[in-house]
């Protein structure tokens, strides 16, 4: 159990390579906190200064309190899982587990009775004397856990624990590690590039970019309140749909048509000192199809015409995409994010959105379609530096 | 056995067929002169007495195998070999070690490691030669100003030793080099986290899955110090029961002409190599590098 604080932590590699820069975290004690970000974003190195595998530059990390910095990591009582599990394959699962535990030169009743509490938890009774070549990747996932647990260490960092398994497997053990989590509050730093995990399994969520922190906060806060264009774009998928347009008389001018401002909004706009130029922010989910809602509803939002590109039913709900008119957004910060997450969907004719609509929705491809959004639920960024301008204090 | 399909019998005969050219070749190549020195070794057949040669069955292995200084040369190859690749392992190691952690300069470095590799057995035998000689060896000199130490069995031994290690640890270095490769850095990183020092990583660690690496290492390097002839022959010739049982085959082969014994003793040899190959591919299951044995 322990409380790790990061203070000013920043890392540069002999190389030169600055790859974290002025991390600021506090970690509470039994916390599940998630960092996550496009790969390169430091994520690893942040982790690994915590482990103690990567020197501090500059800055203090804390555990308890204490000055941590200059202490070996075997020194940290910290249990680290790795993406490559890092299973030693001379040994069978009962001895990887015991591993630390003989360093530690516990007495082999108590490495014994451990193990096997681990294994239970685990799921391993039957595999324990196998070698970890011969398990499969769930397997030796969870061997990888248990020897994480059987230590009892003050934290557990784990560095991408799940990225090497199939699609359904990930899902299933992400339910798992929630539950050991909790089970056993053990303070635990988990890294990932993937936001959906990173959303399901954290009490908190850091989002960093680039070696900097962007955002920390509840996954609901990242969701509904993202500091900049970078976190609005990363946070949510399908990703939030962003469109230029321009503040004028109470009321934007979208490629969708004009918007008015709902007094929630425009409050936040001005304590914010918006400029004219901005980029409207729209969460695919805050579509719908207008044939679906009944006269208040469509009275309360904005009504659209569009043509459906693409239609793709899920079962449970249907995403169209649609072309826009107009120009496409552009800001650095999208340029980066674009670049960084991948997504270099690149469309000549305007901007492209994406909707999700309700099951019961008739839209079909090449079929115009009545699109309906709540201009309550719209966000507004500044595109010179990206920074959110309907942030609620 | 579980039934082959006819698939896997095609292929299989496929792999026979590629085999064979090379197959052809190695019995033209080593088979043959086995075979024959096997021959020659049940005759009596020296060439200085052409005509007394004869078919004697064993009669020349018992000659050799119960002459003593047959079992001296033994014990003296066995006691190079033993010592030399112990200390080529350690040292061999260490420079593997440096190597594989250094980060400036890698190519350079690796490049210097290997020029006493590099360098002609014989003429690096002579280059050590000189420097123990008793009257120009500059080294013989540091210890007294009239030290002989090639003239005495222990020195002699010692620098015989010497020579083969100092030629032979940046080979040994390279192929310990290729194992560390297979040591992921995430193993060591999980070890520290596990609560192990540098010592404990290494020898809990590294050294276990590099196993199949040191062997085959130990193999080539015993292979061939079992069979040390040049850094004797230009050293000591032998002198002062220093001679190894390759010294002794040429002595009676080429010196003597005893094709018969000379015969016998390289067939003794090559008995004694296949022996050791047997004990690190059987005992200690010894595989290529890269290769974990295929039954783990
Ligand atoms: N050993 C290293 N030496 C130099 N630069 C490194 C080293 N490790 C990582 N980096 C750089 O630091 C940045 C962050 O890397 P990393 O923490 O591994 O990112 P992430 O885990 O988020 O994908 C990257 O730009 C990477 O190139
Ligand atoms: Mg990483």
């Amino acid at each position: 159990m322990a409380e790790i604080v990061l203070d000013k932590v920043t890392k540069r590699y002999p190389d030169g390579a600055l790859a974290v820069s002025d991390v600021d975290i506090t970690i509470a004690d039994g916390e599940f906190i998630i960092l996550v970000g496009p790969s390169g974003c430091g994520k690893s190195t942040t982790l690994n200064m915590i482990a103690g595998l990567e020197d501090i530059t500059d800055g203090e990390l804390r555990i308890d309190g204490q000055r941590v910095n200059e202490r070996a990591p075997k020194d940290r009582d910290i249990a680290m899982v790795f993406q490559s599990y890092a299973l030693y394959p001379h040994m069978s699962v009962r001895e990887n587990m015991a591993f630390p535990l003989r360093l530690a030169h516990v007495d082999k009743e108590t490495i014994n009775r451990k193990v096997e509490d681990a294994a239970r938890i685990l799921d391993l009774g039957q595999h324990l004397d196998r070698k970890p070549g011969n398990l499969s990747g769930g397997q030796r996932q969870r061997v990888a856990m248990g020897r994480a647990i059987v230590r009892d260490p003050k934290a557990f960092l784990m560095d991408e624990p799940l990225s090497n398994l199939d699609a359904k497997l990930r899902v299933q053990m992400r339910t798992s590690v929630a539950k050991l989590q909790r089970r056993l509050g053990t303070t635990t730093v988990y890294v990932t590039h993937d936001q959906t995990e990173a959303m399901t399994l954290g009490d908190r969520v850091v989002v960093m970019r680039g070696g900097l922190v962007q955002q920390i906060g509840s996954p609901q806060a990242l969701y509904d309140q993202p500091v900049n264009l970078f976190v609005a774009g990363f946070i949510g998928s399908p990703s939030m749909n962003f469109l230029p347009a321009t503040l004028a008389d109470g009321q934007l001018n979208t490629p969708l048509g004009a918007v008015p401002l709902t007094d929630r909004i425009r409050r936040l706009a001005e304590a914010a000192k918006a400029p004219r130029e901005v980029i409207v922010g729209l969460r695919p989910e805050h579509f719908e199809d207008a044939e679906l809602l009944d006269d208040t509803e469509r009275a309360r939002g904005v009504t659209f015409t569009a043509t459906v590109e693409v239609l793709e039913s899920m079962g449970s709900d249907k995403f169209a995409y649609f072309l826009v008119e107009g120009e496409t957004a552009t800001s650095a910060e999208l340029d980066t994010l674009a670049a960084e997450t991948g997504s270099t969907e690149m469309t000549d004719s305007g901007p492209q959105i994406v909707t999700r609509l309700s099951a019961a929705s008739a839209a079909h491809e090449g079929a115009e379609l009545d699109v309906w959004f709540d201009p309550d639920k719209l966000h507004l960024f500044d595109p010179g530096d990206g920074r959110t301008l309907t942030h609620v204090k | 056995m579980k039934a082959i399909t006819e698939g896997k019998k095609a292929e299989r005969r496929l792999g026979l067929w590629l085999c064979a050219p090379a197959a052809l070749v190695m019995v033209a190549v080593t088979a043959y002169p086995i075979i024959y020195s096997v021959w020659l070794s049940l005759q009596r057949y020296d060439l200085r007495f052409p005509a007394e040669r004869e078919f004697v069955g064993l009669e020349n292995y018992v000659t050799v195998l119960t002459n003593s200084y047959w079992w001296s040369a033994f014990g003296v190859t066995t006691l190079i070999t033993v010592i030399s690749v112990v200390i080529e392992l350690v040292l061999g190691m260490a420079l593997a070690l440096v190597m594989h952690r250094t980060l400036v300069a890698r190519g350079l470095i690796r490049t210097v490691a290997l020029i006493p590799y590099g360098i002609v057995t014989v003429v690096a035998a002579f280059s050590w030669r000189y420097a123990w000689d008793d009257n120009t060896g500059y080294l013989a000199q540091l210890f007294a100003p009239d030290a002989a130490p090639l003239t005495q069995r222990a020195s002699a031994l010692g620098i015989i030793v010497l020579a083969e290690v100092w030629k032979t640890v940046p080979f040994m270095a390279l192929l310990l080099m290729a194992g560390l490769a297979l040591v992921p850095e995430d193993l060591l990183k999980a070890a520290s986290m596990d609560g192990a020092g540098p010592w404990q990583r290494f020898t809990k660690v590294m050294l276990p899955v590099m196993k199949p690496a040191i062997l085959v290492a130990l193999l080539f390097r015993t292979l061939d110090a079992f069979r040390i002839f040049d850094n004797i022959f230009v050293l000591t010739s032998g002198a002062q029961q220093t001679g190894s049982v390759s010294m002794q085959t040429y002595n009676n082969l080429i010196r003597g002409l005893n094709l018969g014994i000379g015969s016998t003793m390289s067939v003794l040899i090559f008995i004694a190599v296949a022996a050791i190959a047997f004990l690190f591919v059987k005992v200690f299951g010894a595989a290529a590098p890269g290769n974990d044995g295929g039954k783990r």
